[in-house]
């Protein structure tokens, strides 16, 4: 396996702000690899640094093992997919497309063979000759795309790509952005703070956090066994029980977590190998399939809401419990994850 | 039945607030209809451009098609081309082809030295470092015109602070060689064409700073990245997209300076050597002479070169990325 991007303890820092913060990654080839997080986790600094626009202020970066450190961006065998696409105004679409070839001194019917062809991969063949204000969000979106690879990247980097199109959109483009990797082969390092755009897409996923890695995984891992309680929340949704509570639920003080659909309501409780707490229904939220249901625990000294997910198909309506009626939760203790402290 | 009793209850009732009803009545009008209002707003403004400005200009125009009568020295309004074929007798002529190479000389200039102030301005200016810039941009131009114009005479005198510098540094042979060149010199840096050039790119660098630097402002500094990050080199990057999204700026620019020396008539009375500039000659022409179709004649010249050049720019693509 080659090694397509490597970080060894890369720091960036702005004045007093650690905008990265002794970061160590490395990306295989042909990986599609996520770079997960908040606004101002340092997520996009990190791409940014691949793509050479940002010198690191400690560390190391190799692309290819080559060391990328004091490389321009224009010599780097990387290209980038911008979060507002960057299509220049004053060209046609053929035009930003071939861009890339021309400037590297390719002839120009080469160039437009080339060019034309990243266009029919994205499906717009026939839009070389318009302008880019002429086109959509997603259409600009996927000149961006082909504008990239047309240079045969060795990595692809894309910041943020779908974050302006809506919500059908999205999901389309997440299809086709999959289905253009495999075809490709080619190593996809994607910024994104989308978790589910994160989990759905990627092999690998890193989530950051105040520029610092909290876990590096793959999706399903990510998932069901968060090391932090940073990347328990962020990734889907989840109780993380920690203090007092989780004294008197498990008997330490080591928080925990707990995925809402992992909790159920107790009428029964049978399984010995069950954790269990008392409270009071604060809220009942309508989701379609599922229905959410808010639960307060513990005493006043050490309160805390839990949440729950019921699916609608199990449960009518009348089997769902009443705003303020008392019940027992309980959870298999199998599915319970400890966690570190968060950095 | 309510409508025929409301207006008289309501007049004796609201009385008070009868001019709040005609304000009330009035804003509504304006506001359903729209042309109206836009007619109101519009009006003033557009007289005084259509008949003071527009208006004076093609009276210009039409005098300039005026008979002059050299012998009676008396113009008389039998329409002719005299005025505007006189324009290209040998002398005349001179006259339109130096202000000419003037204008273009400056514009270039100009163009060369206010470009990368500009650029330092947007792209590496500090918002402290960018005001200081600014108020230096413009400084200059909160001091009166005729003021600094006479200030260059000082300074580029032979008993002035350039020949100082210059003789202080050994190049005053230098100088002299340069002034020696034809076309460019004359007697001392105050009486050549150098010096006027000089005294022409200072007063008019900040009409081609400020366009420059408000379009590099409207460039987006991540299209320079992509630029880069797709294999350009930094100077590949400037021909190709910094310089075309910014061109329209440096011909909003030129368009100043150009027309501003096409149409100045201090400096060349100042600075430089003798012989007359378009300015000048229109300023002769209807002052001292009286010779008010030629003048007339004479101020077309920059309207027909500067409706030239905006002609020339647009085939060059310059609004291309407007």
């Amino acid at each position: 396996m080659t090694v397509a991007v490597e970080f060894s303890n890369i720091s960036r820092h702005y004045g007093n702000v650690k905008a990265v913060d002794d970061v160590s990654i490395s990306v295989a080839e042909g990986e599609f690899f996520s770079m997960l997080g908040p606004s101002g986790s340092g997520k996009t600094t990190c791409l940014r640094l691949i793509a050479g626009f940002e010198q690191p202020s400690a560390g190391s970066i190799r692309i290819f093992g080559k060391e990328a450190a004091g490389v321009p961006p224009y010599e780097r065998e990387v290209n980038t997919v911008f979060q507002d696409y960057a299509l220049f105004p004053h060209m046609s679409v053929l035009q930003n497309v071939a861009y890339g070839l021309r400037v590297k001194g390719i002839n120009k019917t080469e160039c437009c063979k080339r060019a034309e062809e990243a266009l029919a991969l994205v499906a717009l063949a026939d839009y070389g000759h318009r302008k880019p204000s002429e086109l959509s969000g997603g259409q600009r979106q996927r000149v961006a795309l082909a504008r990239a690879l047309v240079n045969q990247p060795r990595v692809l980097l894309l910041d943020e790509p779908l974050g302006a199109l809506d919500l059908k959109l999205r999901e389309q483009m997440q299809l086709e952005l999959k289905t253009l990797h495999k075809k490709l082969g080619i190593t996809f390092i994607y910024v994104t703070h989308d978790q589910g755009e994160a989990l759905s897409m990627s092999d690998r996923v890193a989530v950051f956090n105040k520029g610092k890695i909290e876990q590096v995984d793959h999706p399903r891992q990510l998932y069901t066994q968060p090391k932090t309680s940073f990347v328990a929340n962020f990734v889907g949704t989840a109780n993380v029980v920690s203090g007092d509570l989780a004294q008197q639920i498990c008997g330490s003080h080591q928080p925990f977590s707990i995925r809402p659909e992992h909790i159920r309501i107790d009428t029964l409780a049978t399984d010995s190998a069950c954790m269990k707490i008392s409270g009071e229904v604060l809220d009942i939220q309508y989701h379609g399939a599922t229905s959410k249901i808010e639960v307060a625990v513990g005493d006043a000294a050490m309160a805390q809401t839990l949440t729950m997910v019921l699916s609608n198909t199990e449960h009518s309506e009348a089997q769902l419990p009443q705003i303020k009626q008392q019940l027992t939760l309980s959870w298999p203790q199998h599915r319970v994850v400890m966690l570190e402290e968060s950095h | 039945m309510q409508s025929a009793l409301s207006p008289t209850t309501l007049a004796t009732s609201t009385k008070p607030s009868l001019r709040k009803q005609i304000v009330r009545y009035l804003a509504s009008t304006l506001y359903r209809k729209n042309t109206l209002f836009l007619l109101l707003l519009l009006t003033p403004p557009l007289l005084w451009f259509g008949v003071v400005y527009l208006g004076s200009l093609f009276a210009l125009l039409w005098q300039s098609f005026y008979t002059f009568d050299s012998f009676s020295m008396s113009v008389t309004p039998d329409l002719t081309l005299e005025n505007y074929r006189s324009l290209f007798d040998a002398t005349n002529f001179d006259i339109i082809l130096r202000t000419l190479t003037m204008a273009v000389s400056v514009t270039l200039a100009t163009a060369v030295i206010g470009f990368p102030i500009a650029y330092y301005m947007t792209r590496y200016g500090s918002p402290a470092e960018k005001g200081f810039f600014y108020v230096g941009v413009m400084l200059p131009m909160w001091a009166s015109y005729i003021v600094k114009a006479y200030a260059w005479t000082v300074i580029l005198s032979q008993q002035g602070i350039l020949y100082w510098v210059i003789g202080h540094l050994g190049m005053l042979p230098l100088l002299t060689h340069v002034l020696e060149l034809p076309g460019i010199g004359g007697n001392t840096l105050a009486t050549s064409n150098l010096g006027r050039f000089i005294v022409f790119t200072y007063i008019w660098l900040p009409f081609m700073i400020l366009p420059i630097q408000a379009a590099l402002e409207r460039v987006p500094s991540n299209l320079l990245q992509a630029s880069a990050d797709l294999g350009a080199r930094p100077a590949q990057t400037f021909r190709k997209i910094l310089f075309p999204l910014v061109f329209p700026g440096v011909i909003a620019g030129s368009i100043f300076t150009f027309s501003l020396t096409l149409g100045d008539y201090i400096i060349p009375q100042l600075i430089g050597p003798s012989g007359l500039y378009i300015g000048t000659m229109v300023y002769t022409m209807q002052g001292s002479v009286g010779n008010m179709p030629l003048a007339a004649a004479f101020t077309v010249v920059p309207i027909v070169l500067v409706g030239i050049y905006l002609k020339l720019a647009k085939r060059a693509g310059a609004f291309d990325a407007l």
